[in-house]
């Protein structure tokens, strides 16, 4: 007799995570279950060097890669050969710390036979709305906001992408780096400038808001941190002292500005229904609000991981290679790194 | 006792099993194609040619540096990985050591060099010593550990031992014309067979050090890590950094 309840076998997916200074592991069961999810930091390394420094990265993700895979099976309660597939991030990112997620993976699928999954890691940061989400699907609009990546991107189905727009210069996340070098707020800067916003006046200065001639949606965040410099250095040279948490605000209230802006843009042009945020700067808790208040204005759906699932972490991962896994698009043992992957490229 | 041997430190990507001391297989590539992408399709083919049950391997034997960064960790990860599902330990195996391992029971010095760029090599200083003790007679004998140093250094110590020397290893054509000017002593270059990294070679020390020293050779997956003999350059920089700081204060 045919059980109503029966359904397919469950499909579990291990995926890793090594694309800039987080050794991370997961494992997933079909896209939306998360049994497990390991982040080794290595932050407090790069603090030392103020920014993340590849050949370091590349090494702690050497020391960490198998320690972090082993605790995500042993958290989820699964052994590898439980797994029905092993996914990896395989670009964009920084060459030497992507390399070493991918060996990991294919030394794993090698061993075992288990078949590989390569992933794009922008396509793990949408995902990690499916998990948040459980009812979400495509089609709806994404915003990915990270240290690497700005990018508003289309998703038409599973794994089909269109990009509306991207940074032209700087991601957001490095833009927010950067000034908070400058401010002497330190590393990492997004958190600290979000933390540091909550005392000033967001406009207390105008920043421009930067636009990119010709393109709608193509976004510019290197003039506006120019402008913060500048800013800096003329109130320096008149000795007027500078009010960190005022120029944090403001500086942050122009990012989101533009964020929100031409998101806002994509909701009208394209009739959209659902929006959804991703990536390490999705947890600034004022581009939260501002999105969150766009799409209710517009009466949309807003979507937004929490920050565990917004910073680089192997889950969203092992959700985007679910996908893969149920298309049969598998990955053979000659994976390479691919640093500077376009999002829908394989 | 089977051994998989992994060698990803430098131009050659290679992958060998031997099988209680017997070579059964040693597949070593020098080409265009990277590490990346060629080592684990490498090591898939290896185990496919030979029906390989990867259950049966005891261990699996590393060229764990010196040499190339990226080229080491892709070994290493890759041997980490493999090691943790076949749930079997790893022998790590110094690069310049099994380079210097290709050749047998010969009275002169040998000298590997490893292109190790600005104006350095990775090097060390080896012996076979007759010894009635040791298997066949012959004891292979570290004489200067590996390291990294200008390539006028290691001339300067060899020509202080007053023996003859072979030199093999990538860094033989950049340090020729060098050779040439420094060397006092007679030396020679190792033909082609012999004169680079080998999977075979790293198989065959790691079964060396398992016969005299068992277990002991051995690490696990989690605990192994590549040796670099250099800092990254961030951390070099910051060192120096502090280390003048200090000399001001």
């Amino acid at each position: 007799m045919m059980n109503q309840n029966l359904k397919e076998k469950d499909v579990a997916i291990l995926a890793i995570e090594s694309s800039c200074d987080e050794t991370a592991a997961s494992v997933v069961v079909d896209g939306r279950t998360v049994l497990s999810n390991v982040i080794s930091s290595q932050i407090d390394i790069h603090t030392l060097y103020g920014g993340v420094v590849p050949e370091i990265a590349s090494r702690k993700h050497t020391e960490r890669v198998t320690q972090v895979i082993r605790q995500a099976l042993e958290e989820a309660g699964k052994k590898l050969e439980e797994m029905d597939a092993i996914a990896v991030t395989y670009g964009p990112g920084l060459v030497g710390p992507l390399l070493i997620g991918v060996s990991a993976a294919k030394g794993l699928s090698f061993a075992t036979g288990i078949p590989l999954i390569g992933v794009h890691h922008i396509e793990g940061h949408i995902s990690a709305n499916y998990i948040a989400e459980p009812s979400l699907e495509p089609p709806f609009a994404c915003l990915v906001v990270s240290g690497g990546h700005t990018h508003l991107v289309l998703v038409r189905d599973y794994g089909e992408y269109e990009i509306l727009g991207r940074t032209q210069d700087d991601a957001a996340g490095e833009a927010f780096d950067k000034v908070a070098r400058e401010i002497g707020l330190g590393y990492p800067g997004g958190p600290k400038i979000d933390k540091a916003s909550k005392e000033g006046d967001p406009h207390a200065i105008v920043f421009p808001r930067g636009k990119v001639a010709g393109s709608r949606y193509d976004f510019s965040f290197s003039g506006m941190k120019s402008a913060v410099l500048n800013y800096l250095n003329t109130s320096r040279m008149k000795g007027i002292t500078v009010n960190v948490p005022d120029v944090a605000a403001s500086f942050q209230q122009a990012v989101v500005d533009v964020l929100v802006t031409h998101a806002a843009d994509a909701v009208d042009q394209y009739g959209l229904k659902k929006f959804a945020l991703a990536g390490g700067v999705a947890s600034n808790t004022a581009l939260r609000a501002g999105m969150r208040q766009m799409c209710a204005d517009k009466g949309v759906d807003f979507y937004c991981p929490p920050p565990i699932l917004c910073t680089d972490n192997a889950a969203m991962i092992g959700s985007a290679a679910y996908y893969e896994y149920r298309k049969g698009q598998f990955s053979g043992l000659d994976l390479n790194a691919v640093p500077g992957l376009r999002l829908g490229q394989r | 006792m089977k051994i998989m041997a992994i060698e990803a430190s430098g131009p050659v990507a290679g992958c060998a099993v031997l099988e209680d001391g017997l070579l059964i297989a040693d597949y070593n590539v020098q080409y265009k194609k990277k590490h990346a992408q060629s080592l684990v399709p490498m090591m898939d083919e290896v185990k496919h040619m030979l029906d390989l049950d990867l259950s049966t391997v005891d261990a699996i034997a590393i060229s764990k540096g010196p040499g190339s960064f990226t080229g080491l960790r892709i070994g290493a990860a890759t041997a980490k990985g493999a090691a943790m599902a076949m749930d079997c330990p790893i022998i790590p195996v110094p690069t310049v050591d099994s380079i210097a391992y290709n050749l047998f029971g010969t009275d002169s010095l040998i000298c590997p060099l490893m292109d190790a760029r600005r104006q350095q090599v990775y090097t060390g200083i080896y012996e076979w010593i007759q010894d009635g003790d040791a298997p066949d007679g012959m004891r292979f004998s570290v004489v200067r550990p590996q390291c990294v140093i200008p390539v006028a250094e290691i001339a300067e110590d060899l020509n202080a031992r007053g023996r003859f020397v072979i030199f093999l290893g990538d860094g033989v054509p950049v340090s020729r014309e060098a050779l040439a000017e420094l060397m006092k002593v007679p030396y020679t270059f190792a033909p082609a067979h012999l004169a680079r990294q080998r999977a075979a070679a790293v198989a065959a020390l790691a079964y060396a050090y398992y016969e005299e020293q068992g277990d002991a050779c051995m690490v696990t997956a989690d605990d192994f890590r590549p040796q670099y003999l250099r800092l990254a350059q961030a951390e070099q920089e910051h060192s120096e950094r502090r280390n003048f700081s200090l000399l001001l204060q």
